[in-house]
């Protein structure tokens, strides 16, 4: 029932949005639906907590500890960017950036955006984990668009066709991993498709078909992911489509994409008996999280700048879940959590700070301080939590997959700690300019709403200092999960 | 002893009904564009007039270029005796294999061309290397072809394709994807090899254009019959090849009573008919395609073959 | 030599012919006669489903045969017409260089597809299995095309074509993913379509043409 409402909530919104039209207080509703959305996610949770899994509509839909942490920071960050988005898109509609048209687009899309990524990460079904995947691209790809500015139209362009291809080859996959359980399950009804039915008998799968049924799934939600060398389309859609778009994409959406490539994983692990698949996500981890850390130098965009440090914590994550175990695992899931807090409060303030200065480019963001203590505070603290200065929940993750790593992968390290070493100096030396230095901008209109950064940043400070003991075993359960 | 006539009978009646596939071409088209169309025995009518000519040598002609003309006439006929017609049931018929009249054709162009080199004129030389390009593309999807014909009945030799063709054809309908490509990429390369419109035009002398022709201009006379005889007789061996292959059916596996050799024979001419009606109109439809756009055409040939061998091999349960 | 049954046959041919379509998609240069061939690919490929259905008893793929029918041979194809009427570009040619190249590419292709399909090949039950293999030379030639395409339109047609295969694919090895499934992606695709519809008067808006020539402004430097 409850996980009925998480879904019904924001499609009911997309579709008021959609018909109110203009209406003025069309921002309000989003903001309320998407509260309504977290209120729903939270009795989830306590239910899930109190009975443990479930199983939902014919056994469409499952909520295990896995998905359900990952649904509430969904629908957590859904809202936070709602309420982030309000005074935002006022004040780039007031700049004349956006048309009444365009403004109920991207409210109707909003939603729609929330419920895909929500039906992807409840269904039990792979064949509707990608119809959800693809959803959330064709919801999203009208929002980067949304100026309507030939970059933006050709970030677009980029997102809609690099991801329509990966996520053709992941249908590829899906369809392959069908093969694989066919046999096995039969093709009577839908049970060669869901996951937990895949999941009990994937020692009995066959391990080459398995294994190609992966390697198409990694590829294809890799995509997604921004796993490289098909992160292209990551960095542009991020820088130009509209802050809480690129907040949700980078929070949201990569981690909805790195749910399913997990699942995946658990499949292939199971069926082909071997290192190989873990492996595979390690390599390409590391091969992304060194990219991007190299790329992150030669930024002149604020957003694009982090755009690629999503890309690099993506790779931290991958590699994380590549190692496998309990404790990598844990590590990996409190990543993806303060990753996916810090990554989105960092936008809001990046989106206000251009804003304030009138343009994205790094050069011309100068003196935040000076203007706007709030947003500069709020991105000085959100750049050094994302950096992993201790005593951000970052900080914990990262220090836990190092370890981890030292331990079992000792070879990984150098490669690892000088990523982690050039993405800090690449970050740090773009933004230090951008929060302290001269500057003439003036104030903003209308008062940010700087609340949700600060909540966000509140929420990684208390994960690095102390982990409530509920969310520990939590998160000890879902990495058993994982295995 | 009998075996040997007939097998110089195969061989004579491929030269004699080479120039009346020819001409039944040239009529079929004169017809298709409006035009009167010549007789039938045309082809028959300029031989003899060139026999009667005295041949006229360029100056600086070495014998090459003199016996140009019969070895390549040799090698067609050749050619002739060895493909299977109609009947396979003759003594050379042991030794053709396809890989060798690939080779004989080869060895036919190479004459060819040197001797069109060999005066030394501006357009024999385009000619030569315009051949030569052609046949380089040509000659790989030609073998592509065959290739694909000997996977499915496990032999190079054609008589042995036809005799495997006929028999199988017995136990009922096979559709053979595979041979539909061959056969698409095998009468691109016959339209290729034999001078014809989407990559040569056997009537016209343009210099931009042309050539096969390009390559005859120095020649006259007996000479000129010659050469004009044996590219006819090519078109005859490609059209026998291409029945061998595709359309076996009728081709006498025994050649010790008359009546199945008549139907052999009837049904041979009634093929030759209709593929030259077919070429005619393929002819007619197409527009002659650019000299640098031919190697596009051949290559796609060669990627129709290939597919034909690939889609055989992973198709074959 | 074992003698196939006459309905598999058919299927062989009509897989062959998909093949085919999707080489003849990697050559053509003109957009009109690009959708015509999408349109065939779609017919075949209805055409093939409704065949796996009849012999091997799958009520749920006459459905999926039939939508098929609707969407890709009519509907889809119908759009991009009208879109290219309504853009005045449907008479255009774009320019290919190097075909023969391409050709040899997608050759290569073809192979690397057989030799991936044959381990899933030799697991599947239905009785179209062999046709695995050439589902995925569809998919991986239709992404030759995305890549070697500079205009938007045939991008698109590209990804569509890619569709086409996967759906084969679903069909030969597996008799069709399970109908709410398939919905699900017809639905996508639909819409995907119409974005793509919106997209290309958003381009042409801003950069006066088709040409993804222009879209050279995000690049890393």
């Amino acid at each position: 029932m409850e996980l009925l409402l998480v879904l019904a909530t924001p499609l009911t919104g997309a579709l008021l949005l959609a018909f109110l039209g203009a209406y003025r207080r069309a921002p309000e509703i989003n903001v309320i639906t998407s509260l309504a959305t977290l209120g729903f996610a939270v009795l989830l949770v306590l239910r899930v907590i109190r009975h443990g899994p479930m199983m939902v509509g014919d056994e469409q839909f499952f909520v295990d500890p896995f998905n359900v942490f990952l649904i509430a920071l969904t629908a957590f960050v859904g809202f936070t960017t709602a309420v982030f988005s309000r005074p935002y898109m006022r004040i780039e509609d007031e700049r004349g950036r956006l048309t009444p048209v365009r403004l109920r687009l991207y409210h109707s899309m909003y939603q729609l955006f929330m419920a895909s990524m929500l039906l992807a990460l409840s269904t039990n079904n792979m064949g509707l984990l990608w119809v959800a995947m693809e959803a959330a691209t064709l919801s999203t790809v009208l929002l980067v668009s949304l100026y309507r500015t030939r970059e933006s139209i050709e970030a677009a362009w980029k997102y809609f066709i690099l991801c329509g291809v990966g996520i053709a080859l992941a249908l590829f996959g899906t369809i392959l991993l069908y093969v694989a359980a066919e046999g096995v399950l039969g093709h009577e009804g839908m049970r060669a498709l869901l996951w937990t039915h895949l999941d009990a008998v994937k020692g009995q799968l066959e391990p080459t078909v398995v294994g190609l049924a992966f390697v198409f799934l990694l590829v294809g939600y890799g995509t997604k992911v921004g796993l490289a060398p098909l992160h292209n389309w990551l960095p542009d859609a991020h820088a130009e489509g509209p802050t809480p778009v690129s907040a949700v994409l980078s929070g949201l959406l990569l981690n909805v994409a790195m749910y399913a490539v997990v699942r995946c994983k658990v499949l292939a692990d199971g069926a082909m008996h071997s290192l190989l698949p873990g492996r595979m996500l390690m390599a390409m981890g590391l091969l992304t999280t060194l990219l991007a850390a190299f790329f992150l130098w030669r930024q002149r965009d604020i957003k694009r700048l982090f755009g690629y440090s999503s890309i690099e914590h993506m790779g931290i994550i991958t590699f994380a879940f590549g190692m496998g175990g309990p404790l990598a695992n844990f590590a990996a899931l409190l990543h993806m959590t303060v990753h996916s807090l810090t990554k989105s409060a960092i936008f809001f303030t990046a989106g206000h700070a251009s804003q304030v200065a009138g343009t994205q480019r790094i050069d011309g963001i100068r003196g935040l301080l000076a203007v706007s203590p709030t947003v500069g505070w709020g991105l000085m603290l959100g750049t050094l939590a994302i950096l992993g200065t201790p005593p951000f929940g970052v900080f914990a993750s990262e220090y836990l997959v190092l370890t981890t790593a030292m331990r079992e992968h000792p070879w990984a390290i150098p490669a690892l700690l000088i990523a982690l070493a050039v993405a800090f100096a690449g970050i740090f030396r773009h933004v230090q300019p951008m929060v302290f230095g001269d500057t003439n901008a003036k104030p903003l209109p209308h008062s940010p709403a700087l609340l949700p950064v600060f909540v966000h940043l509140a929420l990684v400070l208390m994960l690095g200092l102390y982990m409530p003991p509920a969310l520990a075993r939590w998160y000890r359960l879902a990495a058993h999960l994982i295995g | 002893m009998i075996a040997l006539l007939r097998q110089l009978a195969e061989a004579l009646l491929a030269i004699a009904l080479a120039p009346l596939l020819a001409g039944w071409v040239a009529q079929c088209r004169a017809w298709l564009q409006n035009r009167s169309a010549p007789s039938l025995l045309q082809p028959y009518r300029t031989l003899r007039k060139l026999f009667h000519k005295d041949a006229v040598l360029a100056e600086q002609a070495s014998p090459l270029f003199r016996i140009t003309p019969y070895v390549v006439f040799g090698t067609m006929m050749l050619a002739a005796a060895i493909i299977p017609s109609v009947t396979t049931d003759v003594p050379f018929a042991r030794v053709a294999d396809a890989i060798a009249l690939v080779g004989l054709f080869a060895t036919a162009r190479v004459f060819m061309a040197l001797a069109a080199m060999d005066i030394g004129t501006a357009f024999g030389t385009l000619g030569a290397r315009r051949e030569m390009m052609v046949g380089f593309l040509a000659e790989p999807a030609l073998l592509m072809v065959l290739f694909n014909a000997f996977l499915m009945y496990g032999s190079t030799a054609l008589p042995t394709v036809v005799h495997d063709a006929l028999a199988f054809d017995t136990h009922g309908l096979l559709l053979r994807p595979s041979l539909a490509f061959a056969g698409v990429a095998f009468v691109m390369v016959l339209l290729a090899e034999n001078g014809r419109i989407p990559i040569d035009n056997p009537t016209t002398h343009l210099e931009l254009t042309m050539i096969h022709e390009a390559m005859l201009l120095e020649y006259s006379a007996r000479h000129l019959a010659l050469m004009e005889w044996a590219s006819w007789l090519k078109l005859f061996n490609y059209a026998c090849i291409g029945f061998a292959l595709f359309a076996p059916w009728g081709i006498a596996l025994h050649a010790d009573t008359a009546s199945p050799l008549l139907l052999a024979l009837a049904l041979l001419v009634l093929k030759l008919t209709v593929a030259g009606a077919v070429l005619a109109v393929i002819e007619t439809v197409s527009a002659k395609l650019r000299v640098f756009r031919a190697p596009e055409f051949l290559s796609m040939a060669f990627l129709l073959a290939v597919l034909g061998i690939l889609v055989h091999l992973l198709l074959r349960s | 030599m074992h003698m196939p049954s006459l309905a598999t046959q058919f299927l062989h041919v009509l897989a062959a012919g998909l093949l085919l379509i999707s080489f003849a998609m990697l050559a053509q240069r003109r957009i009109r006669r690009l959708i015509v061939l999408l349109a065939w690919q779609g017919a075949l490929l209805s055409a093939s489903t409704l065949l796996v259905a009849i012999t091997a008893h799958q009520a749920h793929l006459y459905y999926s045969a039939a939508l098929t029918l609707a969407l890709k041979v009519i509907v889809l194809p119908w759009i991009l017409m009208r879109l290219m009427k309504r853009l005045g570009i449907a008479g255009e040619v774009e320019p290919l260089v190097n075909v023969s190249t391409l050709m040899l590419v997608g050759l290569a292709l073809v192979i690397f597809a057989f030799g991936l399909a044959q381990p899933v090949s030799a697991l599947a039950t239905t009785v179209t299995r062999q046709a695995l293999g050439i589902a995925l030379a569809v998919i991986l030639l239709a992404f030759l095309m995305i890549i070697a395409r500079r205009k938007a339109v045939t991008q698109v047609i590209g990804i569509l074509a890619l569709e086409n295969g996967l759906f084969f694919a679903a069909t030969s090895a597996t008799y069709g993913m399970p109908m709410v499934v398939e919905l699900g992606i017809a639905l996508d695709l639909l819409v995907g379509v119409f974005v793509f519809g919106i997209f290309f008067f958003h381009i042409r808006e801003q950069f006066d043409s088709l040409d993804l020539h222009h879209f050279e402004s995000l690049k890393e430097e």
